[in-house]
């Protein structure tokens, strides 16, 4: 596919930076600790274990595990820290980092001959002057070590960084794996050994001299390594123009809709940039602080996960109360509905569904213990769920959570007969999946909706050239787009389908609200 | 000690006074030294003897602050070494010990220059380099290798040097020569005695060999238990009457070098 070069250079860039900061702060930590640590054996004990616990936290986990703590920061100390994007990022990997550096440079420290030590004092060396002269070159091939396989571990986790908003090659791979696109996931995955291999093998150089005292070889590699810094850290060519980043959640559609909405706003002469596969709770964030300017969330997402509501309401009057709480509460401006919605589907098989006469969720009550559940992993934790409980009294067989594209495929193969699918993927229509009524109105409205930042909303030229957009896509349409992105044989790509979506828009009537 | 005499000449160099007054050391419940009382006259060569635990290498340390005493005083030319800061007291006292400690990632003459770099911040000059050398009697060139492509008995002439770069008038050695074969051993330690007179050094070595001690020592102290049991010339203590411990200690030398004498005495009747 047609990879935008200076996209993944961008990303390269900030994966560079947000990598080398981490690993910067890690040394800056661990090599205080390990000195003192290499000294006293309780300190070690404490700092070893610390950094060990750390190490048993799965990398995501602790990206995540940050934004709860800095958004309760960021309500005492205001803006100033923002629990997105690159604190959180820097925080989670520099933790990460600490072990493999204090490990090494303990050990190190401590695995210098009696003899050197007792040399060091005979001559008169202060303690400072042993340490530096002594101790730390003896010790510095294995804190090299260390520190070799620190930044290969960072440079790697560092692709997680994406689920917390902070751009990194892993914008790339989460892409291609939601979309399915592998070339996209090969890119991201590959510029990310690349990265992590070229780096070992400078810091290998480090290494190597330092071991056999080449200085050559040191500042070599070291200057390597500051030009590749400086390069990340060169600003990137600025426009002219202004620049809009547009926000995206992890899935097909939400690619798809950030291109469109990006197109819109290049042809009315913006410089766009895209965040894509961000957390659902994340983008919203993103977006009151300002960080992203525009992106489309689904109204009962609103309604529940942000403004804590379990009452169903109207569509019209819980669009307008989004609205007003949204604007009140974060000064965010909601456009207007796209027109087409995107809320929970419960799917059958065709067979099933003409076999068992089944055309409702009241229906599934009476088959639902022979019935294997399948969800996207999320469906179940989610309030909707509950509402869909409270409503129905359902008792499945079994339950299992899936990837949505697997959910799909786990539908047609059997390994599920009901799967909690989205109303608007084209995969529903495709496979010939019966989509079941919802008689008592459990599931909140989902209509998909347009929102901007602050910044953006009050900037009335780039509102109305989003404008046209509201009440613009039927859900038809919006499966097509979705469905050339998802299917299996002749794949596009999100902007490709976005651009398939932009000029079907173009050609139809506007303001078909259903 | 003494400040180094004012011009830095080493021909010059006086070796100081050393003395112990009442000093002791513990470890934990066992008596390394104990309650040690001794003088060392100016320029005088030492050599502390024993077996091993008798507290000989815990009574030199005691002299540049290796070791710090539990009680009692170290005094150098009357001054007690506790009034300087440690690492003031070693830059002025050199010290030998018998795992040479050369530091690996420094060239031969980066090691002998480290009490210049360490006190002043400056490398210590060429000139002076190429002198130390030919004192310990290594060639000039050597001044650029590194330690791991000398032999033992070369890594301890330099060790030597680096001990003697600083001027000092005390030399405290610690089994010095104990590492390498006995025909470097017996040159390196001629070749030391001669330095120590030319240098008018005041010298301290710990030793286990009792044919070392007697052949380059101008006293010898017999230490046990942390107490020095004999202090004597090596003439008294070969003359005998100075305590089983010292008659234990020469008699190994003396058995030996009776054996060899008999041997070649049956060599030549044949």
């Amino acid at each position: 596919m047609n990879q935008d070069w200076p996209r993944i250079l961008d990303l390269l860039a900030q994966h560079v930076q947000l990598s080398f900061a981490a690993l910067g702060l890690a040394l800056v930590i661990a090599l205080p600790l390990a000195i003192w640590s290499a000294r006293n054996r309780t300190v070690a004990g404490v700092t070893l274990g610390f950094a060990s616990l750390i190490q048993t936290i799965p990398a995501l986990a602790l990206l995540a595990l940050f934004f709860p703590l800095l958004l309760a920061l960021s309500a005492i100390f205001g803006d100033a820290i923002s629990p997105l994007g690159f604190l959180p990022s820097l925080l989670a990997l520099t933790l990460y980092a600490l072990l493999p550096i204090l490990r090494n440079a303990v050990t190190g420290l401590q695995s210098v001959e009696p003899a050197m030590v007792e040399a060091a004092d005979g001559v008169g060396m202060t303690p400072l002057q042993k340490l530096w002269l002594v101790e730390a070159p003896l010790a510095s091939p294995t804190i090299m070590a260390g520190v070799r396989t620190a930044a290969v571990w960072t440079i790697g986790a560092a692709t997680l960084s994406t689920t917390v908003g902070q751009p990194s090659l892993g914008d790339l791979i989460f892409a291609g794996l939601q979309t399915q696109n592998w070339s996209l996931v090969l890119a991201g995955c590959l510029a990310a050994a690349g990265l992590a291999i070229s780096v070992d093998l400078l810091l290998g150089l480090i290494e190597s001299g330092i071991r056999w005292r080449k200085h050559l070889r040191i500042w070599m590699a070291g200057i390597a390594l500051a030009l590749g810094l400086g390069a990340a850290l060169w600003p990137a060519p600025s426009s002219d123009r202004p620049v809009v980043t547009i926000g995206a959640k992890r899935f097909s559609e939400q690619y798809i809709l950030a291109r469109l909405i990006g197109r819109r706003l290049e042809a009315a002469g913006y410089a766009v940039r895209y965040r894509e596969g961000l957390g659902s709770a994340v983008v919203f964030r993103a977006l009151a602080t300002d960080e992203v300017q525009v992106y489309v969330d689904y109204a009962g997402t609103i309604w529940t996960n942000e403004m804590q509501r379990q009452d169903p309401e109207p569509r019209a009057e819980m669009i307008a109360e989004i609205a007003r709480w949204a604007s009140d509460q974060h000064g965010v401006r909601l456009i207007g509905p796209l027109g087409f919605e995107n809320t929970y589907a419960f799917a059958v098989r065709p067979d099933d569904a003409k076999r068992l006469q089944l055309r409702s969720l009241d229906d599934i009550v009476r088959v639902a213990p022979d019935f294997v559940f399948g969800t996207d992993v999320e469906f179940l934790e989610r309030p909707e769920w509950q509402m869909v409980q409270a409503a129905y009294p359902l008792r499945f067989k079994g339950r299992r959570a899936f990837e949505p594209t697997f959910m799909y495929r786990a539908l047609s193969l059997g390994e599920a007969d009901i799967i909690s699918a989205f109303s608007s993927d084209g995969r529903i229509a495709a496979n010939g999946f019966v989509v079941l009524d919802d008689p008592k109105g459990a599931i909140p409205a989902y209509d998909a909706i347009l929102m901007v930042s602050r910044s953006a909303a009050r900037d009335a030229r780039l509102v109305e050239a989003l404008k046209p957009l509201v009440g613009a896509i039927p859900v038809e349409k919006m499966r097509e787009a979705n469905y050339r992105v998802d299917r299996d044989a002749d794949k596009q790509s999100p902007a490709d389908s976005a651009a398939w979506l932009d000029q079907a828009l173009s050609g139809s009537t506007q303001g078909n609200i259903r | 000690m003494a400040s180094p005499p004012a011009p830095p000449s080493p021909r010059l160099a006086r070796g100081p006074a050393v003395a112990f007054e009442g000093v002791g050391k513990l470890y934990g419940r066992v008596k390394a030294i104990d309650h040690v009382s001794a003088t060392i006259l100016p320029s005088t060569f030492i050599a502390i003897v024993g077996s091993s635990g008798s507290g000989k290498s815990t009574l030199l340390k005691a002299v540049n602050r290796l070791v710090e005493p539990d009680t009692g005083t170290v005094r150098i030319d009357g001054r007690d070494v506790t009034q300087h800061e440690p690492h003031a007291l070693r830059r002025s006292i050199g010290y030998v010990f018998q795992n040479v400690g050369l530091f690996p990632h420094m060239t031969v003459a980066q090691n002998i220059g480290i009490g210049s770099r360490i006190a002043s911040r400056k490398p210590l000059a060429t000139e002076r380099v190429e002198d130390l050398l030919d004192l310990v009697d290594l060639p000039r060139d050597f001044a650029t290798r590194l330690p791991e492509q000398l032999s033992g008995g070369q890594q301890q002439r330099v060790g030597v040097a680096r001990a003697l770069a600083g001027e000092p008038g005390l030399m405290l050695m610690d089994e010095p020569f104990g590492a390498l074969d006995p025909v470097t051993r017996e040159t390196l330690g001629e070749q030391y005695r001669a330095l120590h007179e030319r240098l008018g050094l005041t010298t301290i070595m710990v030793t286990h060999d009792m044919a070392e001690a007697l052949l380059f020592a101008d006293r010898i102290w017999v230490m046990a238990a942390g107490q020095i049991v004999a202090d004597a010339t090596p003439a008294e203590l070969i003359a005998g009457g100075c305590g089983p411990e010292a008659e234990a200690l020469v008699a190994v030398p003396r058995l030996q070098a009776e054996r060899i004498t008999a041997m070649r005495a049956a060599g030549t009747a044949t």
